[in-house]
C-alpha cells in the first residue's frame, strides 16, 4: 500500500514508538471503508483469472481502500490531539458477493 | 452437425484448460525465479517479527509499511483443486500460490523500506483473507495476502 499519507502522526504496528516514550493514552481509534469490485477491473481479473496468478487490478484496489481507512484512523487520532497511533493492525472481512471491508485499528497516544 | 456440437463442447473446454496449464505454469516458475533472486538480494536487510530492537540500537525514525498481493488460482488448477476436495487430502495446487503470494508481500515491504532508505523493518506480519466470491464458489475470487511492519531508520553517529 502507498502508505505514504501526508501526515505529522508517527505510525507503528509496535507497542511502543521506537526510541520514544509514551507519555499520555487517548484511547483505541479505528477507521474503515467498504468497496465493492469495479466491473471494468472485473473483467479483467477475469481473464486473468483463466491462467492464474496476481490480479494487479484487485491489489491496487486494495491498498487504496487500506489507504482510505488509514487515513480515517489518522483524522480520529488527530482530532483526539494525539501525535502517534501505535500498535496498528489491519483486518478484511468479506460483507457480502463481491464487497469487502477494510479496517484498521490503534491506539492513539502522545510521545516525545 | 451432431459431431460438431460434441467437439464444440468438449473440445473448447479442453483447449482452455491446456492453454492456461502450461500459461499458468509458466507464470509460476518465473515468479518463483524472481522471488528467489530478490530474496537474495534482500538477505542482509534486517527483518524480523519481534517487537524489541536490538539493545544497542538507537532510532531516528520509523514509518509503517502495509503491502499486498491479490493471487488466484488458474483454471486448470481450480478443477484439480475440486477434484481433489472430494477424496480430500493435501491440495498441493494451492500450496505454491499461497507462498508465493506470501513471499512476494513480505518482499515489497523489505524492498520499500529499503528503498526509501529505513534501515530494518520489524514486528512484520501476515495476514490472509479471502475476497468476496459467490456462495457457490463460482466467478472471480482470489486471496488477499497482506505483510505489514514497521521500518526504523537508525542513528547516524
Amino acid at each position: 500500500m502507498q502508505l505514504d499519507i501526508a501526515t505529522d502522526i508517527i505510525l507503528s504496528n509496535t507497542e511502543t514508538v521506537p526510541g520514544k516514550k509514551i507519555t499520555e493514552f487517548y484511547g483505541v481509534v479505528t477507521g474503515n471503508t467498504v468497496r465493492a469490485k469495479h466491473v471494468g477491473r472485473d473483467i479483467m481479473a477475469g481473464l486473468k483469472n483463466i491462467v492464474g496468478g496476481e490480479l494487479k487490478g484487485y491489489t491496487e484496489l486494495l491498498q487504496d481502500s487500506r489507504r482510505e481507512a488509514t487515513e480515517r484512523m489518522i483524522e480520529q487520532a488527530t482530532a483526539m490531539g494525539a501525535n502517534a497511533v501505535v500498535n496498528v493492525r489491519f483486518a478484511t472481512s468479506s460483507i457480502t458477493q463481491g464487497a469487502s471491508e477494510l479496517f484498521a485499528y490503534g491506539t492513539a497516544v502522545r510521545v516525545i | 452437425m451432431g459431431e460438431f456440437t460434441l467437439l464444440v463442447n468438449i473440445g473448447l473446454p479442453l483447449t482452455v484448460l491446456v492453454i492456461a496449464y502450461l500459461t499458468g505454469s509458466y507464470l509460476e516458475r518465473r515468479h518463483f525465479a524472481d522471488i528467489r533472486k530478490r530474496e537474495a538480494r534482500m538477505q542482509r536487510f534486517p527483518t524480523t517479527t519481534f517487537e524489541t530492537l536490538p539493545d544497542d540500537w538507537e532510532v531516528a525514525d520509523c514509518e509503517l509499511m502495509a503491502e499486498s498481493v491479490v493471487v488466484s488460482l488458474d483454471y486448470f488448477k481450480r478443477v484439480i483443486a475440486g477434484l481433489r476436495a472430494i477424496i480430500g487430502g493435501r491440495i498441493t495446487t494451492y500450496e505454491p500460490l499461497l507462498d508465493r503470494a506470501r513471499r512476494e508481500a513480505v518482499l515489497r515491504v523489505t524492498e520499500k523500506a529499503k528503498a526509501e532508505g529505513f534501515d530494518a523493518v520489524i514486528n512484520l506480519r501476515l495476514e490472509t483473507s479471502r475476497l468476496a466470491n459467490s456462495d457457490s464458489g463460482q466467478g472471480i475470487g482470489g486471496v488477499e495476502i497482506l505483510a505489514f511492519g514497521t521500518a526504523l531508520l537508525r542513528t547516524q553517529r
